[in-house]
């Protein structure tokens, strides 16, 4: 009898839910949850953990983008719903292409990739910068190049908008997300004329100054924008602009190469 | 084989974590659904003694991670946690299930005889859940979970004597009970 009891007592042992393994790492932070999210240029996967989002990549094979995102993060990841209050934020990321109040996670990355993020991350939407803007507005006028592998390497496109960094010569450049034919797709959709860019470059503007304000911007500052084609004067250069009695946009803030 | 778990945990916590979770779920998630007689407590209860579990080796140093047996340990945690649980049921009977008959049996659907042993399983886990809190904990983790007598002993926080007694009597108790249906049936 008491051996029929104990026996059936064991019998009462259950395997515990699949869900238990993943809700534990994800609540420990040795894991992140990803999920799946509408983009601008197709659905994307979207990494998040307790610090904020830590990935975004096109939406494709699923186990292929956990094999990268572990390798990147040093984590697995694993699907799982975000709580609403964070999709909601990462959706509207998205939508806007800047991160609000969303958190990221840029845990891995040098203080200089960080650096590097944040300030396109300031980049409004529509509007364009240049790698050696970001090099010069870090304080790092030199690493142009450096910026560019730091961008090359950005963990949150879309959200973190480095398709706004262009080249100074009107040239879009690489583009990591899907490659660079979506680097003029996004880049039009947020309004920018990419086109007319490409013409003021090749005729050598790189800056558009108002004669009536005497306040030069880049050629995308929502103030260059405003100016009437009758008061619209061109520069190649800061210098030339300041050698006329020109002085920089104080949003845009136009630096000396 | 745990010692080689307990090292990989006293030199990466981060790394080895997830095989402890592994290695020791089905036994806290069995004994818990027992305790709290409830599928959904069970799972719930199940994760938060592991959330508790992974922050409080995180404080232990790597000696004291070393020495530990984690499928007893873990019960210090998740004992405390059942009880509290069974606690705040009892004060609100109104969301209290029986024992949690409907979603076992849902995931169980089977074959004829496995419904019928699973009809028996349900029965004696009713019988468990109607035990007194400390002798169900203590028949839960001696028969269920497996569980030594100076373990459970130390995840119940009572003498081991008074143990050995709780799992006794507890026995006694589904015994008669077990019988009495039978004679009935």
């Amino acid at each position: 009898m008491s051996d029929r009891l104990t026996t059936e007592l064991a019998g009462l042992s259950e395997g515990a839910p699949p869900a238990v393994l993943p809700a534990v790492l994800l609540r420990t932070g040795l894991a992140d949850g990803y999920v799946r999210r509408r983009g601008p240029i197709g659905p994307v996967f979207v990494a998040f953990g307790d610090r904020g989002v830590s990935l975004v990549d096109l939406a494709g094979d699923p186990a292929r983008f956990e094999a990268a995102a572990r390798a990147r993060l040093g984590r697995p990841v694993l699907p799982a719903d975000p709580p609403p209050a964070l999709a909601a934020a990462v959706d509207r990321a998205i939508t806007s292409g800047r991160p609000g109040r969303l958190g990221l996670d840029l845990g891995r990355l040098s203080d200089f990739q960080t650096a590097v993020l944040h300030k396109a991350a300031e980049i409004p939407r529509g509007e364009v910068r240049s790698y050696g803007w970001v090099a010069a507005e870090i304080g790092r006028p030199g690493a142009v190049r450096a910026v560019g592998s730091a961008l090359a390497g950005n963990p949150i496109p879309l959200i973190v908008p480095c398709h706004r960094v262009v080249r100074s010569d009107g040239t879009l450049g690489r583009y990591s997300l899907g490659g660079a034919a979506n680097k003029p797709r996004l880049l039009e959709a947020e309004g920018v004329d990419v086109e007319g860019l490409r013409k003021l470059s090749r005729r050598g503007v790189r800056y558009l100054g108002s004669a009536t304000t005497g306040i030069f911007c880049h050629p995308t500052c929502r103030h260059a924008r405003r100016i009437t084609d009758r008061h619209r004067v061109e520069f190649a250069t800061v210098r030339d602009a300041e050698s006329r009695g020109f002085r920089p946009c104080r949003d845009c803030r136009p630096h000396a190469a | 084989m745990h010692d080689d778990l307990t090292t990989r945990l006293a030199a990466d916590l981060d790394e080895a974590f997830p095989d402890l979770v592994r290695l020791v779920q089905d036994g806290v998630y069995s004994g818990v659904l027992r305790m709290t007689g409830n599928p959904a407590d069970a799972e719930d209860v199940t994760q938060e003694a592991l959330v508790r579990a992974y922050r409080a080796l995180r404080g232990y140093p790597p000696e004291r991670i070393r020495a530990l047996r984690p499928q007893g340990w873990i019960w210090t945690i998740a004992a405390n946690l059942c009880r509290n649980r069974a606690r705040a049921r009892s004060r609100r009977p109104e969301t209290a299930l029986p024992a949690g008959i409907d979603a076992v049996e849902d995931r169980r659907a089977g074959t004829e005889e496995q419904a019928v042993g699973s009809l028996d399983r349900e029965r004696l886990a009713g019988h468990l859940a109607a035990l007194p809190w400390p002798m169900r904990a203590a028949v839960v983790l001696r028969h269920v979970v497996g569980l030594g007598y100076p373990e459970i002993a130390a995840a119940l926080d009572r003498p081991t004597g008074t143990v050995k007694a709780d799992v006794h009597r507890g026995l006694g108790r589904l015994r008669a009970a077990v019988e009495s249906e039978e004679r009935t049936a």
